[in-house]
């Protein structure tokens, strides 16, 4: 946890050896509002650094979730096919979106330290 | 994530800006007008509504007076209506025809002892004005009233609310309206709405706009709702929104509004478009206005087209989204006539994906009219 990483989008990434857990940040549910469809990337599905890896449905839009980095997807979190509520509830934990094999560590270079984005999200109010 | 309107300083405000904000609104321009798009949040605000009350401020909206001897004939011309049997007191929907049978605005119609009162969408409401002072003959006034805000409130409880603030509203039908005063201010009240429950909407002086919200507000049983419950909740009641569900090019018969048009006027197509609609009327139109409900959990949005089994495109999404009372997606748009029957199975294309859908009967959610 101490180690997340935050990108510019409201992604955070946690990484343990060369596998990552993405999800979106607290900030970013509460601007979504309520959350009631996640469309998650396929187990072993490639995504690209920038590319659309997600999408959220909050009641009024639709909002893309983008990949902080390239590799293959190893896990997607199924309890929010059923409670996709959980990401309101618990942004930061239990509500993560997905699971991935990192092709490259580089991609990580850059991204945000908590303090760093807490900064970031202040100055955007 | 949204701008901040505080910048753009033509941006206009009703008079329940200030509570609003005070309220913890989340504000988003909406028509021109600095606007509350949810406070609590939009399912809670949905649900709230459904359940208790919830308190709009609408008063972007446009209320315009008419004002003269035969106003009612003049009006018809315009829709396809009767005016002129519109009791005192009794609301009437109608919309405003195009040359092509095509829809320019949906509007209520009131008729009150001096005058006709008219209620359009926020967005119509300066070209509406345009339209009727270009319409009406001389001695009919187009009186429009930017003084006066309106709020709604609705839900099961609201009418047992704002009698106790206002007493004698809960005489009040479906439909009709009538004169009230509270704390001097001259309020006109209507048993109406927009999201297919019960309730009210309130015309109040601008000056006394904030101190009936707060009154309301002050029962426990209300809450401030935004735009987005207002729009989850008149889709779920399977009520067109202009410029989505509703516009230029699609006819009263298409849009599956003919009941808006009494016998009278159906008979006589004495109206913009009548020879098309009249076609449409015997012969049925080529596409129909219908409920959808995606057969996953993902919403299906507006704009997004429909296609057959055969991958034919069989007509588009107008409106769509969730619907909180009803637990899922739910969705409005126009098909082929012969693929309007509930049930039929169709697909819509979003994102490059191919979601199953089927047509539904409307609405979503059961109204609760008090008739």
């Amino acid at each position: 946890m101490s180690d997340r990483k935050y990108t510019k989008d409201h992604e955070w990434i946690d990484v343990s050896g060369g596998e990552a857990t993405i999800g979106i940040s607290d900030y970013a549910q509460d601007q979504l509002g309520d959350v009631v469809y996640v469309d998650l990337p396929d187990v072993g599905q490639q995504v690209e650094k920038g590319a659309e890896a997600a999408v959220i449905e909050s009641v009024k839009a639709a909002s893309e979730v983008y990949a902080p980095a390239t590799g293959e997807v190893t896990a997607r979190n199924d309890a929010l096919d059923d409670n996709p509520a959980l990401v309101n509830e618990s942004a930061e934990a239990d509500g993560w979106f997905y699971r991935m094999k990192l092709s490259n560590m580089s991609d990580l270079d850059g991204l945000m330290d908590a303090e760093a984005y807490a900064a970031f999200v202040e100055a955007l109010d | 994530m949204s701008a901040d309107s505080d910048t753009d300083q033509t941006i206009l405000k009703t008079p329940l800006n200030d509570l609003h904000r005070a309220l913890g609104g989340r504000m988003v321009p909406f028509a021109g007008y600095d606007m509350p798009v949810q406070f609590e949040g939009i399912m809670a605000e949905h649900t709230h509504t459904r359940t208790a009350a919830g308190l709009f401020d609408v008063s972007h909206m446009g209320q315009v007076r008419l004002v003269g001897d035969g106003a009612d004939a003049a009006l018809e011309r315009l829709i396809p209506s009767n005016v002129r049997e519109l009791k005192p007191g009794k609301q009437r929907y109608s919309l405003f025809l195009n040359d092509t049978g095509g829809i320019l605005d949906d509007l209520m119609i009131t008729r009150r002892d001096d005058d006709l009162l008219l209620v359009v969408n926020a967005a119509c409401k300066d070209a509406d004005i345009a339209h009727l002072t270009a319409a009406m003959p001389s001695g009919i006034a187009v009186v429009p009233m930017p003084e006066r805000a309106l709020l709604a409130l609705q839900g099961p409880d609201a009418v047992t609310v704002l009698d106790a603030l206002v007493p004698g509203v809960a005489d009040l039908t479906f439909m009709t309206s009538g004169s009230f005063d509270w704390d001097g201010a001259d309020l006109w009240i209507s048993r109406s709405g927009y999201t297919g429950e019960d309730g009210c909407e309130i015309s109040v002086p601008e000056g006394k706009a904030v101190a009936l919200a707060e009154a309301l507000l002050a029962d426990a049983r209300v809450k401030p709702i935004g735009l987005g419950a207002r729009d989850s909740l008149r889709l779920e009641a399977g009520l067109c929104l202009y410029g989505h569900d509703i516009d230029t090019t699609t006819s009263p018969v298409e849009a599956n509004l003919q009941w808006a048009m009494q016998k009278r006027r159906r008979e006589a197509g004495d109206f913009p478009g009548g020879e098309r609609i009249l076609r449409e009327l015997a012969e049925g139109p080529s596409r129909g206005r219908v409920g959808l409900k995606p057969e996953g959990r993902a919403p299906i949005r507006e704009g997004a087209a429909i296609l057959d089994a055969d991958g034919a495109n069989v007509g588009a999404i107008t409106s769509g989204g969730f619907g909180p009372s009803v637990g899922g997606p739910i969705a409005m748009g126009y098909v082929e006539t012969r693929l309007a029957e509930p049930g039929t199975a169709l697909f819509a294309e979003q994102r490059g994906k191919s979601l199953p859908l089927q047509v539904a009967t409307l609405p979503f959610s059961p109204h609760n009219y008090k008739r």
